[in-house]
């Protein structure tokens, strides 16, 4: 029982991860219709910048431990909001009228681009996190959490009920929503199309960019290449759930995240040694499909009402 | 194209003799007659370029202070003195150029090959040097499989991951006290290579493999598979695989509670696993195929010598040159420079090299074997011991 537990809490935590990037790709999906293929590279970048700003007041100006990490992710925020109101203004505002596909392929372009800018910049070695954070452990019930391991659920948490908060009660909200409905309507009723597109790009890295950071702090590394996977798997997400809902995306998310972990923990047993824990991610997709052949459009798919 | 009459192919030699003797500077005089002097080519290839352009160039060196000092001595083969001029080749650590410059070497006619420095090119490589008879030691491959395609022209003075895999297995459950061993792999030829030998062997020795778990050279997440062998309860635990997946696993267990003690081959085995775990690696134990240089029975005068001619040595060169001395030692119980003749001695050769005593068995494989165990001790790897895996090679 109490490893069926560390196997949920492990699920949770990967879970509540890959849902906040994974809302990011729901979100640009909604209004656009656009499946932004760089928004892996842009959590990657997150937790890139994070860690060359915590180095550099860590080594170079002696901060304390946890104004550095504070700063590091401000500036992480920053530095991925402008870089996703930028990689829209130049990559995908100019197709937003030509063939789908086009755009598809400046969303690879895009995040071949930036994967080989942070190969450029920071090099092909692993990043190691600096030591900031002092790991505490707690037991419940025979299985461990650590407060790095809380502080990332609760802050995705947080942040995934200010962004309902956002799109539910806001004005704000009301124009993404409007926009996600159908541009052009949104338009006559005083709404700036181009102006609600560039915020949920922006809102959408922000995202991102704290994900990246927990990323990078959660497993100790970070490394030019990580955005690929963690993208591959946050959008797998988006899609189990739903894409398009952001409450579809929170629930893939989560669901992916449990589903892998007790899939690698417990296939083994169950297969009584024929499979391995190499079958770890073929188990996730074949969840994924399983739901898509029974729900084409996602668990919470068929809401599409309510998208942002 | 017509073939050159023979006097004036004794001349071509002659003149390529004496601008090579030349161009190095180091014979004043002329050669007697040219007839006397034969010239032996060996190729030596490694990686010339790119991020293990370092470990390349060191190799290279190590191969040719020993072909510098036979030829300072002076060798008579046959009844004729011979020259050795070693041909250095860039192999980019890139399989398909290992087989281009492979063949390069064989068309040059080269006597004998030390190289390649990876298994990755060595493989692929001894293939061409197999088709031509052209005997081929390398100084740095450890892959199982090198020496196991059946090819009589390959050999090796480096340990392979075989033996390194026997010695981690006997070690979790000798001297790490691991009754019950849970192993990990990333399933590449590396990583499950060796873990399985790991298996093999901790099953040799008394202990209980109690958990197979994989993952992948991509992973940063270990959680799931970390928290299954907790519910095994293992004393040992057993990573087969690279330091970018070993250095976030060493934390993750710390996170979990898993008290087993972590062990690993020589992808952990580095200095960049012990940056990236930090605090987590203390007390993480790892083997790296060989023997630090201080410790070798060579490894002082070797160290002198090569530093003032070629710098620091970055690993491998000590391994280079007794491999070059073998080829050479072989050739001169054959008493000749011809493949064909020589390559039956290589079996036989039996001399104290730089890095200890040096024999192959039937398969290729240096007899020593030698492999040292390193711990993390503050942020930096401490020698344990080295363990030799094979028979000695002073018997027989």
């Amino acid at each position: 029982m109490d490893i069926f537990l560390q196997q949920l809490i492990n699920g949770l935590v990967l879970g509540s991860i890959y849902a906040l990037i994974a809302l990011g790709y729901t979100m640009v999906y909604g209004i656009l219709e656009l499946i932004n293929f760089a928004h892996g590279e842009v959590t990657m970048m997150g937790a890139m910048v994070c860690l060359a700003i915590m180095q550099a007041l860590l080594v170079g100006a002696g901060a304390p431990p946890g104004v550095a990490l504070a700063l590091g992710l401000a500036g992480a925020i920053v530095v991925c909001m402008a870089l996703g109101f930028t990689i829209e203004r130049v990559a995908y505002r100019p197709l937003r009228r030509a063939p789908r596909l086009a755009a598809l392929i400046t969303a690879i372009g895009v995040s071949i681009v930036l994967q080989n800018v942070a190969m450029l910049v920071w090099g092909k070695r692993y990043i190691s996190f600096p030591p900031v954070i002092e790991l505490a452990r707690y037991d419940i019930a025979g299985a461990h959490i650590t407060n790095l391991q809380i502080a990332i659920v609760a802050l995705a948490v947080l942040l995934m009920a200010a962004l309902l908060l956002l799109v539910h009660r806001t004005r704000l909200g009301r124009a993404m929503r409007a926009t996600a409905q159908s541009p052009d309507l949104a338009a006559l009723m005083g709404i700036n199309p181009n102006a609600i597109v560039s915020v949920t790009f922006v809102i959408g890295a922000a995202l991102a960019a704290v994900a990246g950071v927990m990323v990078s702090a959660y497993y100790g590394i970070a490394h030019y290449y990580m955005g690929f996977l963690l993208g591959l798997k946050a959008f797998t997400a988006a899609v189990l759930g739903g894409i398009g809902n952001i409450a579809g995306a929170v629930l893939g998310g989560l669901l992916l995240g449990v589903i892998e972990s007790l899939g690698a923990g417990y296939i083994g047993d169950l297969t009584f040694g024929f499979l391995g824990s190499h079958y770890q991610d073929v188990f996730a997709f074949f969840v994924l499909i399983l739901v898509l052949v029974f729900r084409p459009s996602g668990l919470l798919g068929e809401r599409v009402g309510e998208r942002a | 194209m017509q073939a050159l009459p023979l006097f004036k192919r004794l001349a071509l030699a002659a003149a390529v003799v004496t601008v090579g003797l030349t161009g190095c500077g180091k014979q004043e005089g002329a050669p007697k007659t040219a007839a006397d002097i034969v010239v032996v080519k060996i190729g030596s290839v490694a990686p010339l370029t790119g991020p293990q352009a370092h470990l390349g160039k060191d190799n290279d060196s190590g191969a040719r202070l020993a072909i510098d000092e036979v030829n300072a001595v002076g060798v008579t083969l046959g009844g004729r003195k011979v020259q050795f001029q070693l041909i250095g080749e860039d192999d980019q650590a890139d399989p398909k150029a290992a087989t281009i410059v492979a063949q390069k070497l064989v068309d040059q006619g080269v006597k004998g090959v030390i190289g390649h420095l990876n298994s990755g090119t060595s493989i692929p490589a001894s293939k061409i040097y197999h088709d031509a008879g052209i005997p081929q030691i390398s100084p740095s491959a450890t892959a199982i499989k090198y020496t196991e395609q059946g090819f009589k022209t390959a050999f090796r003075t480096m340990t392979n991951d075989r033996q390194q895999g026997r010695v981690l297995g006997e070690y979790a459950v000798q001297k790490l006290g691991g009754k019950r061993v849970a192993i990990i792999d990333d399933r590449t030829a590396y990583g499950q290579g060796l873990a399985d030998e790991v298996v093999k062997a901790v099953r040799a020795s008394g202990g209980e493999v109690v958990a197979r778990e994989y993952t992948s050279d991509r992973s940063t997440d270990f959680t799931a598979i970390l928290t299954a062998i907790k519910a095994k309860k293992p004393d040992v635990l057993f990573y087969g695989g690279m330091d970018p997946q070993g250095a976030p696993m060493v934390r993750q267990m710390q996170g979990l509670g898993l008290k087993a003690r972590f062990l690993g081959g020589d992808g952990v085995q580095t200095a960049e696993f012990a940056r990236l775990a930090g605090a987590a690696a203390e007390g993480v134990t790892a083997s790296s195929p060989g023997i630090p240089i201080d410790s070798m029975p060579g490894g002082k005068a070797f160290r002198e010598k090569f530093t003032a001619k070629y710098g620091p040595i970055q690993t491998y060169a000590p391994y280079a040159y007794d491999a070059a001395r073998a080829m050479i030692e072989a050739m001169k119980r054959a008493d000749s420079a011809e493949p064909a003749k020589y390559l039956p001695e290589i079996p036989k050769v039996r001399f104290t090299g730089v890095t200890g005593e040096i024999g192959f068995d039937d398969k290729g494989d240096v007899l020593g074997g030698a492999i040292t165990l390193y711990r993390v001790k503050g942020d930096k790897w401490e020698v344990l011991e080295t363990v030799f895996s094979g028979a000695p090679a002073v018997k027989k």
